[in-house]
């Protein structure tokens, strides 16, 4: 998309990594410039175009938004820390008492949020100093897979916005696989209730997707509608003896997921993680080929770039959109099945999704629509998860705080220029311009 | 809703001839045939016969009006032919090319709600309180106008408002803790208000003056509002309920005369100052966005920024302006929670309103009136709940609570269609 706007554009996108002579850029300017305007853009490429500009940003803006923060948290965890606030009390009496209360309260938290998700630096055995980081990854596994999910649908040029309906079906019909079915030995009754949760998923949004294709009704009401339809449904059959309901209680609480039926650990018994992880890997890769490699990737692109143009050239705009809400749906579903699966193996209610379907579209814009970036996304809030509850365990820090984080990271890393005001960067547009002034400057005098 | 519009959607084909062409389509008529084809199995499947209570007048009332007690059967049997005939007509309507009027479609919703309360109550030794049923779904849908309300402002002028459940969250937070500390439930409107157009201004922030992508920016400050307002919950607001969030509440105010008309008087006119202003706040919306000079610039910057700016309208400031607007009128909405509902705040309370408000703006078609129309269904639903919790319900009531989003599915599908957002909505303007 070297469409106008991008050019003058405030992210650093345009970032030649060999530069053209100046004649050729200049003539490339000039195409730019009175090349075909792009008819008005209407909702669905408006999210596939700018998503790179979470993307596209450079480390050092990165970096600074991370910074930035942390530095917010750390001021929200100062400002309601009991030990601050009585220090603060005598601040001009004895001033180091406050900062050493700040240290504490502050250094404390961030180093708990660290301990629940890299590495416990206080363990005394490997397998407890590297576990918190398996934890990470066990936080990240649904988040990943629903996170594609969305990432998809965006590029699609279609808001995703009903994770949770497709996580719900998809929880409660692998579920129903692995409680109803019985007798049928491991792997198979585990790729029977995988299956089963991936096509309820699937099916899920893919009704979203004929409703968009067929009679032009807006996918973000009818996404959040489901999402609605599919939270009394499930609670219905959690509800109901005979269907989700435990044998002999009444909970709205389903049994336990059976052993043939669970996802395997992957490092043993002592760690949480499971082989979900890699199929969330292996979701990575595929959606990777899906949408680089195969034809109807291209078809999905090109409706998301630019549906009209992508009918003018033969794409069957209405097939891609039922087709990219069904893959979607499959990978938000295949989070559900991993929840139901791996995750919480105990029995499950309503809430199984955790939020994981809103968190999703965090994750994909964050990994900008991107596999790759999803999946480092993933992991970073499956990180905060992990890290945000050691640090309410242990710091009394409520972990809500982590939203606030992971948030402003989002915000601040889609606004460069804000990062570049705020620690004076350079701007990489400016610095590397003589050439650019020149052209700006022609292009003004031809225009005058 | 649509029916009105001629040939807003689709493209008719103009000859050079003066023919008229009239684009009809089979989709209302189908989804009322659906609709009709569902009631009806719902009748024949689980048969409900006895006697439903309809209460329309409450103890204290000026005019007392008796219980009136339908048997449920032959009710809700009349209800399906009057359906039938509906969808019959609209058929009838389709086959000559004309367009399904508007007055079927709500003579078909009529008679469908109708026959289903009477349906769903049949048998219960409780009365069904009509007015319980329409003056819960006015109150529930305070949120949802609002909301809906701040969402076409803001699009109209060319930035979606994803955050429009931020400025819900934040304001009901603002509101609970100004009007706990002043005891005064009016100043923790003012608050509110001001707490919508704070989230506003972080919007504007970035969507209009960093040109982030504004569905980023939605999605993110709603996650970012939950989590200040639940951090700081925890952290303040727990430890200090009793000064901080035990919050004052306005109370019903009665219009003389007006609250004595039988039904319509308590269920529109014996309410608290919020719905007053939101009946207020909807024809003020629609006539400053349509007949005011503010209002056209607004729709031009939201339909053509470039143009806009060619005949020397200042695009951004215009938006920004917007967009402080649109939180502020949100920010009301928000207040609904703590100073109407509630006299405390609570965790995430406003758990996903602002998204339905999302679906009624783009159910209204980006219309003030319609999105708030489309605002009150969704009450409805909401409210629905709690009046079949006192009736009892036949079938499991979890499929009674879907109904209301169901319906919203296939008259989005049938009866809405495609809908056209304004033209430069969610694109940031970047002037040269």
């Amino acid at each position: 998309m070297s469409a106008p706007e991008s050019s003058s554009g405030p992210g650093p996108e345009q970032e030649p990594g060999l530069d053209p002579g100046t004649a050729e850029e200049l003539e490339q300017e000039r195409a730019r410039e009175t090349g075909p305007v792009v008819a008005p853009v209407d909702t669905e490429s408006r999210l596939a175009k700018a998503l790179q500009q979470t993307m596209t940003s450079s480390w050092t803006v990165s970096v600074g938004a991370v910074l930035l923060a942390v530095v917010a948290g750390s001021i929200m965890i100062a400002f309601t820390n009991d030990g601050v606030k009585a220090a603060s009390s005598y601040f001009f009496a004895r001033p180091g008492d406050t900062f050493v209360a700040l240290g504490q309260a502050i250094g404390g938290a961030y180093s708990a949020l660290f301990r629940g998700s890299v590495v416990n630096l206080q363990a005394t055995d490997f397998v407890t100093a590297i576990r918190p980081l398996t934890e990470t990854l066990t936080y990240a596994t649904p988040l990943i897979a629903a996170g594609l999910g969305v990432a998809l649908a965006f590029r699609a040029g279609l808001f995703n916005i009903g994770g949770q309906g497709q996580m719900l079906v998809a929880a409660a019909s692998s579920g129903w696989v692995a409680f109803g079915v019985s007798g049928v030995p491991f792997p198979l009754h585990l790729l029977m209730a995988l299956v089963a949760g991936i096509a309820a998923g699937a099916l899920w949004a893919g009704l979203a997707g004929l409703l968009k294709a067929r009679t032009g009704a807006h996918e973000v009401i009818v996404t959040i509608m489901l999402n609605y339809v599919a939270f009394y449904l499930i609670a219905y059959l959690l509800a109901t003896p005979g269907l989700l309901q435990a044998p002999g209680s009444s909970n709205p609480k389903t049994p336990p997921t059976p052993e043939s039926a669970q996802l395997p650990s992957l490092l043993g018994d002592r760690f949480n993680l499971t082989w979900g992880f890699v199929l969330a890997l292996l979701a990575v890769v595929g959606v990777w080929w899906l949408l680089n490699r195969s034809s109807a990737g291209f078809s999905f692109r090109a409706v998301g770039e630019n549906p009209r143009a992508a009918r003018v050239a033969g794409i069957d705009t209405g097939r891609a959109t039922v087709n990219s809400m069904l893959v979607a749906g499959g990978l938000v579903g295949l989070a559900g099945a991993s929840q139901v699966l791996g995750g919480v193996t105990t029995g499950f209610s309503s809430d199984i999704d955790a939020g994981i379907g809103f968190d999703a579209i965090t994750v994909a814009l964050l990994g900008g629509s991107n596999p790759w970036g999803v999946l480092a996304a993933g992991i970073l809030f499956g990180a905060f998860k992990a890290g945000g509850t050691t640090m309410q365990a242990a710091e009394g820090v409520p972990s809500d705080i982590v939203l606030v984080v992971q948030s402003l990271i989002v915000l601040f890393i889609a606004a460069p220029p804000l990062i570049r005001a705020i620690f004076r960067l350079p701007d990489p547009n400016r610095r590397r311009s003589p050439k650019k002034t020149k052209a700006t400057r022609n292009r003004k005098e031809a225009a005058a | 809703m649509s029916a009105d519009h001629k040939t807003t959607q689709l493209d008719v084909p103009l000859s050079e001839t003066t023919r008229t062409v009239t684009v009809v389509t089979w989709k209302a008529a189908s989804v009322l045939l659906a609709v009709t084809v569902l009631y009806a199995l719902l009748l024949v499947a689980v048969p409900h016969s006895g006697d439903t209570r309809f209460l329309l007048s409450h103890r204290g009332d000026f005019f007392q009006i008796p219980v009136i007690v339908l048997p449920a059967g032959p009710v809700g049997w009349v209800c399906g032919a009057v359906m039938l005939a509906a969808t019959a007509f609209a058929a009838v309507r389709t086959a000559r090319r004309t367009r399904t009027p508007l007055w079927l479609v709500v003579l078909f919703a009529l008679a469908a709600l109708t026959g289903f309360l009477a349906w769903a109550g049949a048998g219960s030794p409780r009365d069904l309180s009509v007015v319980g049923l329409l003056g819960g779904a006015v109150l529930w849908s305070v949120p949802f106008v609002y909301g809906a309300l701040g969402g076409v402002i803001g699009e109209r002028a060319g930035v979606v408002n994803i955050a429009i459940e931020a400025q819900l969250l934040g304001a009901a937070f603002t509101a609970a803790i100004v009007s706990s500390i002043t005891n005064s439930a009016v100043a923790g409107l003012v608050a509110a208000v001001f707490a919508g157009a704070l989230v506003s201004l972080v919007l504007g922030l970035f969507a209009i003056t960093y040109h982030v992508n504004q569905v980023i920016v939605g999605v993110v400050l709603n996650v970012l509002v939950v989590g200040l307002t639940s951090f700081l919950y925890s952290q303040v607001l727990v430890p200090g309920a009793e000064t901080l969030n035990s919050t004052t509440r306005f109370s019903s105010i009665p219009i003389p005369v007006l609250s004595d008309i039988p039904v319509l008087g308590p269920v529109l006119f014996d309410q608290p100052l919020l719905i007053y202003l939101m009946f207020i706040a909807v024809p003020t919306v629609w006539y400053a966005l349509n007949r005011t000079r503010w209002g056209l610039r607004l729709r031009a910057v939201g339909e053509h920024p470039k143009a806009a700016d060619t005949v020397g309208i200042d695009v951004v400031r215009t938006r920004y302006n917007a967009v402080l607007v649109a939180g502020a009128v949100a920010g009301l909405g928000g207040a609904f929670y703590t100073t109407v509902y509630l006299s405390q705040f609570g965790e995430n309370m406003t758990g996903g309103a602002g998204y339905i408000a999302l679906a009624a703006v783009i159910f209204g078609k980006w219309d003030p009136v319609r999105a708030a129309f489309a605002g009150l269904l969704f009450g409805f639903a909401s409210n629905l709940q709690n009046v079949l919790s006192v009736v009892g319900s036949p079938v499991p009531s979890q499929f009674m609570l879907m109904v209301p989003y169901v319906v919203t599915l296939l008259a989005v599908a049938g009866l809405v269609g495609r809908s056209r957002p304004p033209a430069a909505s969610g694109e940031p303007y970047i002037k040269g």
